[in-house]
């Protein structure tokens, strides 16, 4: 199986298609322009839209997207698919809860709790991850599986939870109208905060050793990675991070009971934003939550049986897994990168050469010096940002 | 007597099959060593225990005068031991610049780098390195493009690039003619000997003889896991053991053309 099987290019052979830099600068526009439009309607949101129950549904959103972005943070990046992550949710609910009532703190101070909430869900995290970082795929799978169950039933039974009555947080007298807001101002924080550190750590050399992880686990060992080091300290931020939501969410629901804070569809319903928007990607996870949470809030208002919302949740799963296997994102990248191979095809000069030479930098320019002969070579145009 | 890598009767078993048999091999430094045997010799398997990817049952690796006896994998790259896989592993759904960018970590150390673990992938210095190299290669053009579509070949230039990034004082190739084009083995065969020339020590793995015997300073056989002879080229040539080694396995006899 050795000599001159011929399938390697000559080593010289052309340069890949890339994108000009003019088209570049204008897409990276436009893109920071579409997320200052996003942030622009997630701040006033609640100050043009007042009724309670849709402030509401706003919270839960933020909770579901801050949530969704810091799973994909180490699961979307590692490619290791933690199910287990309602264990630093429910850690930091108790803690911020426990908290609470040991110091006796007013009304907006419990505020102040979060990032103490996510720390003690991050330490917890580092003794879970040296467990089930050892191990791959299914196993991992499986093994953060067992520690939601044992996080729960500890919930149930040690002396300190409050048992199966959970934890109650503080009643307030603050304004019906706009009792939601501050709960959604701190969840909008979270999210766009783990959303811009998705994004330092996308294009740092941490989050490139999580992405070699991904690809090829040993491989990136043998290039000098220091493996188990790099997926702890992602699994223990991403951990950190859902403890501090878990935290915002009990002080917003009011009560912490060990099936709601450990709750096995947390983990189930972030997994399915993150695939449906695009696992892995910067913006699929986070478009995954906008659309699903406020459906599964919809659905739930409209139809009283509480099953129609978890029924409709599994046959998205299922939808998602059979039709849009790489998300929306992805998918949709791709959408727009072929569409416009097309269209350059379209402005190419024909065999009659009456159309004009393409101006160099323009997209046909940079198309019709495809790879020579010899070289399979397509040059996918990295995705940047999304990817 | 300057053996800058040694393994020393190393054994390795898998269930019932003794991969390795007390294996010892001694590359000097400076030199291209070749490494060749029938398939299923267990030279792959040496590769993998001297890098860590498997431990051995007994007997010994040292670097220079250091033990590095299972090592982590990442130990032994810092350590100075680069290696290619016989099967290319390259990051696919990275580009081929961010390739070299991972595995620079350990360069990276000596610049202060690491100190801030949100600074941009790759300091100018890193991607600088990284642009000559492919340049060197000669892959240079695709430094954007997703590793997943490089070919066969431009993927095995990859993995060489990448590996030395870190300098390493040693290569490690895993059979780096195999399945790749006439051209782009000559390609190749140029760029260990203008690397060695600067000081790269390369132990290589391969069942193209001419490459092998073209290439390589000092060879050796391994049958069975057992290093059965080793010397120059032309010694092995006409070795009575080797032919033996390969004529004793019948089947694979079509990998070689010895002479
Ligand atoms: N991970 C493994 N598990 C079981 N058997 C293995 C493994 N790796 C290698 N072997 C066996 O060890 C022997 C040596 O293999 P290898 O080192 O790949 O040989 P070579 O590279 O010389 O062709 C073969 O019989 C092979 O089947
Ligand atoms: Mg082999």
């Amino acid at each position: 199986m050795s000599q001159g099987t011929v399938n390697a290019g000559p080593a010289q052979a052309g340069g890949t298609v890339q994108a000009p830099a003019g088209r570049d600068r204008r897409a990276t526009a436009i893109r920071l322009g579409l997320l200052g439009v996003l942030l622009f309607i997630a701040v006033i949101f609640p100050l043009v839209i007042t009724n309670a129950l849709y402030t509401q549904f706003a919270v839960d959103t933020m909770i579901y997207v801050g949530a969704v972005a810091a799973w994909n943070l180490f699961s979307g990046y590692t490619g290791y698919i933690a199910l287990g992550h309602a264990v630093f949710f429910g850690t930091g609910a108790y803690t911020v809860g426990l908290l609470t009532k040991q110091w006796k703190l007013p009304g907006g101070d419990i505020f102040a709790l979060l990032p103490l909430g996510g720390l003690v869900a991050a330490l917890v995290a580092v003794p879970l991850g040296l467990i089930a970082l050892r191990v791959r795929r299914h196993t991992f799978v499986v093994i953060t599986i067992a520690f939601f169950f044992i996080f729960q039933l500890m919930a149930f039974n040690l002396s300190f939870t409050g048992g199966n009555q959970g934890l109650s947080s503080p009643f307030f007298l603050w304004s019906a109208s706009d009792y939601n807001n501050p709960f959604y101002y701190v969840g909008l924080i979270i999210a766009v905060g783990t959303i811009t550190l998705s994004w330092l750590i996308r294009n740092s050399r941490f989050g490139l050793q999580l992405l070699a992880i991904r690809d090829d686990e040993d491989r990136a060992q043998g290039l000098g990675v220091r493996t188990m080091k790099v997926k702890l300290i992602a699994y223990a931020i991403s951990g950190g991070i859902s403890g501090m939501i878990g935290g915002l969410w009990w002080f917003f629901i009011g009560q912490a009971l060990p099936e709601t804070a450990f709750n096995p569809l947390f983990d189930l319903t972030v997994a399915l934003m993150a695939f449906l928007g695009g696992f892995g990607t910067l913006a699929g996870p986070v478009l995954g939550a906008l659309i699903l949470e406020p459906l599964q809030q919809w659905i739930g208002i409209t139809f009283t049986n509480g099953y129609v919302s978890d029924i409709v949740l599994g046959v998205l799963f299922l939808a998602v897994i059979l039709f849009l296997p790489r998300g929306i994102v992805p998918t949709g990248a791709e959408f727009v990168t072929k569409w416009r191979v097309a269209q350059a095809r379209r402005r190419e000069p024909g065999p009659g050469g009456s159309a004009p030479p393409a101006p160099p930098g323009s997209p046909a320019a940079s198309r019709t010096s495809t790879p020579a002969a010899g070289t399979p070579s397509t040059g996918t145009p990295s995705t940047g940002g999304v990817r | 007597m300057t053996a800058l890598l040694r393994t020393d009767a190393v054994s390795k078993s898998f269930g019932g099959v003794q991969a390795l048999d007390g294996a010892t091999i001694e590359v000097e430094e400076g030199s291209i060593a070749g490494l060749i045997g029938p398939n299923g010799s267990g030279k792959t398997t040496l590769f993998n225990v001297i890098t860590g990817y498997e431990t051995v049952d007994g007997g010994d690796v040292y670097l220079g005068d250091q033990r590095i006896t299972n090592a982590a994998p990442d130990k032994v790259f810092s350590a100075g031991i680069g290696r290619t896989f016989q099967l290319t592993r390259v990051f696919s759904r990275l580009t081929v610049m961010e390739n070299m960018i991972v595995a620079a970590q350990h360069a990276e150390r000596g610049q202060g780098r690491l100190r801030n673990p949100l600074a941009r992938a790759g300091g100018p210095a890193t991607r600088r390195r990284a642009t000559e190299l492919l340049e060197f290669t000669g892959i240079v053009g695709h430094a954007g493009a997703l590793a997943e579509t490089l070919s066969y070949g431009q993927r095995k230039l990859l993995e060489l690039s990448y590996v030395l990034m870190a300098e390493p004082a040693i290569v490690l190739l895993d059979e780096p003619a195999g399945g790749v084009n006439l051209t782009l083995i000559s390609t190749i065969a140029d760029r260990i000997r203008e690397l060695n020339q600067r000081g790269t020590t390369f132990l290589i793995v391969e069942h193209n003889m001419d490459f092998v015997m073209g290439l390589c300073d000092q060879v050796t056989v391994l049958d069975y896991g057992t290093a059965v002879v080793s010397g120059p080229p032309d010694v092995i040539r006409t070795d009575p053991r080797v032919l033996d080694a390969y004529l004793g396995t019948a089947e694979d006899d079509d990998d070689i053309a010895v002479g």
